[in-house]
């Protein structure tokens, strides 16, 4: 196939400089159709944080020739452009770049603008109108209306409770159903029953000029009851958006040579095995492949966690995700995207998945035992009533108040309540959580397994001893450095930062798999590997400068472990946790870490499968794991684990497959994370015990037949409102488990 | 004694006409980003958006 050269414009692009940012062809591929000749497309900039960010983005971006708008979203760190279709695609890729804002693109497939939100702010909305009306109503029915007055408040509320019941309730009545109709019972079906019955009852008093009606019970009720549920919704969606606004580190498509020999951008679901693609560097490999021509080095961390760069050559099989750094190659592709390790670690994580218990939600279990008591108490009472007296509707109306004040909107807020100030706290930190289940999961754990590369250690090689090196001349390697995206390079040029004037080195250029090379005057300059760099390197290895082939300098690299490493693992192991590593890298780097870190649990050489494995025996030792980890091959052990972290440096397969995703270097984040959700668990626990000596106390008022609608109303709010007090407590006073010096996490916040 | 009676319906559609204007603001995407309106209006840019301008949309 080497002999099916691609157009030379195409080889100028392949080998050309390396490019941030999705490539056009990508943009397009992504894009929508707006209809009228319109095209969108999304893009997430997470580098955007201040209204000035905005006014830059917009206004660079409306200059452009071809853009029609953009408009940046600061919540969810988007821009959205729009350009009339069938023109040149604007350089709005390069434009955002050079900005310093580099743009990724997310999943489309669920992108989709989230529907229940809006729903659900509606139906609050509709029941926070009839309720504050009723409320109105019903105060001047307290203070003493009666006859004909009474009876139209009564209708006019009547009129009002409609619009709530039959809108605002649907939520409640689907998921009451769904549980009947699996032959289950939850939360909602008392809620329902209860709604229903109180609606109809009040309907038969005014009819017949009654006394007592139950509206604004209902009406409240409902307002109260989708506060809890709007919270919960907003949380998980919140998180789920700002994951999703992260890299996407799964090409969407690549550059395939057709039969004539002209290159075509196809999607990857079309690239089939015996294609031949061309990658340039600094690009992920899209399927599983073997390099036919090229010389390069390979990026493993994510996919194996070897921690060092490979070098590729012609026959080097290749996994798909594995980053291209410094050459562009010609592979043959030899699986189909289904085929692809990418595609066999989804069915190992799904096989984990499966092993893993089901959890159930704290709420769920507490509804579980909570509603056949409510039933029980409200069936009870209608017995006792009639039996005592025969009066139906006496009987009815008890069972009823029964059923409404033991129902208490504060169970409902409970627990999505301090999940929200929790998950609150945690972003404020640069923590995503998934969902609630996650916080109450991981107060739980019990024993911790990380990885070690881009785990415990950030994955890229740093520069050791400096001390020899004479500053001049490291500030000429990092300005040779600065041409290459080696991970040795990019080691030199943050080691070099700040140290002055560039040297005017010229004619630079970059050999894959050897190094960069410059002239400054007539003196040549080497940045690489020493077999290459030095004239007279017998068996040499390392990496030095060089100059007219003599050595000026010599780096030594080792991939640092991450800020806060130290304190994590020392505050997980007073928190009471049992800590250990497990590695897809060789045994003596994992002991090297594990000896640092004072762990005494670590294997390393770990297939993606046995990392499953190994969280499996301790869930069968009834062990409950927290898995932190960020490769491709955690991405199983991620799933079989209890609970699952995963920095924001991860592939996308690990992050959807974590609970929660840091977004700060610093490994702190765990035993924070920890502390919050233990703290959050008391919280919960604490609002429980208040929901229930509510009830303690209100329900044997409630079976006496002693509630009106004034008494249960107001305690439905103040219980409501200590409920919601109680919550915003957390973190208050620092927190129990781990003292984290919060302003400084606010403080490194982009 | 009826004279309040006047009161109660102009409370309600005041009442309304405030529920249809929250949801009208709601449907027009007012509230898809909190974070970035409360920046904006730091900045003096009285034009109105571009994608309105072209399209009054």
């Amino acid at each position: 196939m080497s002999c099916c050269l691609p157009p030379p414009e195409f080889i100028e692009a392949a080998a050309g400089p390396i490019r941030r940012g999705p490539s056009d062809d990508e943009i397009r591929l992504a894009s929508r159709d707006l209809g009228k000749g319109m095209r969108q497309i999304d893009l997430s900039v997470p580098a955007v944080h201040c209204g000035g960010c905005i006014q830059t983005i917009e206004k660079a971006l409306n200059a452009l020739e071809g853009v029609e708008s953009a408009r940046v979203n600061l919540s969810t760190k988007r821009v959205a452009i729009r350009w009339p279709e069938g023109r040149a695609l604007p350089p709005m890729v390069e434009t955002l770049v050079g900005l310093g804002y580099e743009p990724h693109l997310y999943e489309t497939e669920d992108s989709q603008k989230d529907r229940t939100l809006p729903g659900l702010i509606r139906a609050l909305a509709v029941a926070a109108f009839a309720s504050m009306n009723i409320m109105m109503l019903s105060g001047s029915v307290w203070s003493g209306a009666d006859g004909a007055t009474r009876d139209i408040l009564h209708w006019i509320c009547a009129g009002l409770t409609l619009p709530a019941l039959l809108y605002s309730g649907r939520v409640f009545y689907r998921s009451a159903w769904n549980a009947i109709s699996h032959g289950r019972t939850n939360m909602d079906v008392p809620i329902t029953i209860g709604i229903a019955l109180a609606f109809a009852l009040s309907l038969y008093d005014t009819i017949h000029s009654g006394q007592e009606v139950y509206y604004d019970a209902t009406v409240s009720l409902i307002f109260f009851l989708l506060i809890g549920r709007t919270l919960d919704h907003v949380m998980r969606e919140r998180a789920r958006t700002a994951v999703k606004g992260l890299a996407k580190l799964a090409p969407r498509g690549a550059l395939v040579l057709g039969d004539n020999g002209a290159p075509e951008y196809l999607p990857l679901r079309e690239i089939m095995p015996g294609m031949t693609i061309l990658l340039a560097a600094g690009e992920r490999v899209p399927v599983d492949a073997v390099v036919l021509s090229g010389a390069s080095d390979l990026d493993r961390s994510l996919i194996s966690g070897e921690s060092l760069p490979v070098a590729a050559e012609a026959g080097t099989r290749l996994e798909a995700g594995v980053l291209n750094l410094t050459g562009p190659l010609t592979i043959s592709a030899e699986a189909g995207e289904q085929d692809s390790t990418l595609a066999q670690m989804v069915r190992l994580m799904e096989v984990a998945e499966s092993g893993r218990n089901r959890y159930r939600r704290i709420a769920d279990r507490a509804a579980e035992l909570y509603s056949p008591i409510v039933h029980l108490a409200a069936f009870v009472a209608f017995l006792g009533w009639m039996a005592f007296n025969g009066d139906l509707h006496n009987a009815v109306t008890v069972a009823i108040a029964v059923l409404i004040i033991t129902c208490p909107c504060a169970l409902g807020l409970a627990v999505p309540m301090v999940q929200v100030v929790a998950a609150r706290r945690l972003f404020d930190a640069g923590i995503m959580v998934k969902d609630g289940s996650a916080l109450e999961r991981l107060a739980e754990v019990d024993s911790v397994v990380f990885d070690k590369t881009g785990t415990l250690t950030l994955g890229s090689p740093q520069l050791l001893d400096l001390g020899d090196i004479a500053p001049e001349t490291l500030a000429q390697a990092a300005a040779l450095a600065a041409h290459s995206r080696h991970p040795y390079s990019r080691a030199i040029t943050r080691a070099g930062a700040g140290l002055g004037a560039m040297p005017g080195f010229t004619t630079i250029s970059e050999l894959p798999g050897f190094g960069v090379e410059a002239l400054l005057g007539d003196d040549r300059y080497r940045l690489g590997r020493a077999d290459w760099a030095l004239s007279d390197a017998e068996g040499a290895g390392g990496t030095v400068l060089s100059r007219n082939g003599m050595e000026l300098a010599r780096f030594a690299f080792a991939d640092g472990l991450r800020a806060g490493a130290h304190s994590a693992v020392s505050a997980l192991r007073e928190a009471g946790l049992a800590v250990e590593i497990v590695s897809g890298d060789t045994s003596a780097a994992v002991a090297d870490v594990a000896i640092e870190l004072h762990i005494a649990d670590s294997a390393g050489g770990v297939l993606p499968g046995g990392k499953a494995d190994r969280i499996a025996a301790l869930r069968v030792e009834g062990r409950k794991v927290l898995m932190v980890g960020d490769g491709l091959n955690d991405a199983p052990a991620l799933m079989a684990a209890h609970v699952s972290m995963a920095p924001s440096s991860a592939v996308d397969v690990g992050r959807s497959a974590a609970d929660f995703v840091f977004l700060h270097d610093d490994l702190s984040a765990v035993p924070l994370a920890l502390a919050v959700a233990r703290d959050a668990g008391r919280l919960v626990r604490q609002n429980f015990a208040l929901s229930a000596l509510y009830n303690a106390i209100a329900l044997p008022i409630a079976i006496a037949g002693y509630v009106n609608p004034f008494i249960a109303a107001i305690a439905m709010s103040l219980s409501s409102i200590v409920v919601v007090l109680n919550a915003l407590r957390l973190g208050w006073g620092g927190y129990r488990f781990y003292r984290w010096p919060l302003h400084q996490a606010v403080a490194v916040r982009p | 004694m009826s004279d309040f009676f006047y009161l109660i319906p102009i409370s309600i559609v005041l009442g309304a006409i405030g529920l249809v204007v929250f949801l009208w603001t709601l449907r027009d995407g007012q509230y898809d980003d909190l974070d970035g309106a409360a920046e904006r209006i730091l900045y003096e840019d009285d034009e109105p958006r571009r994608d309105q301008q072209k399209n009054n949309s």
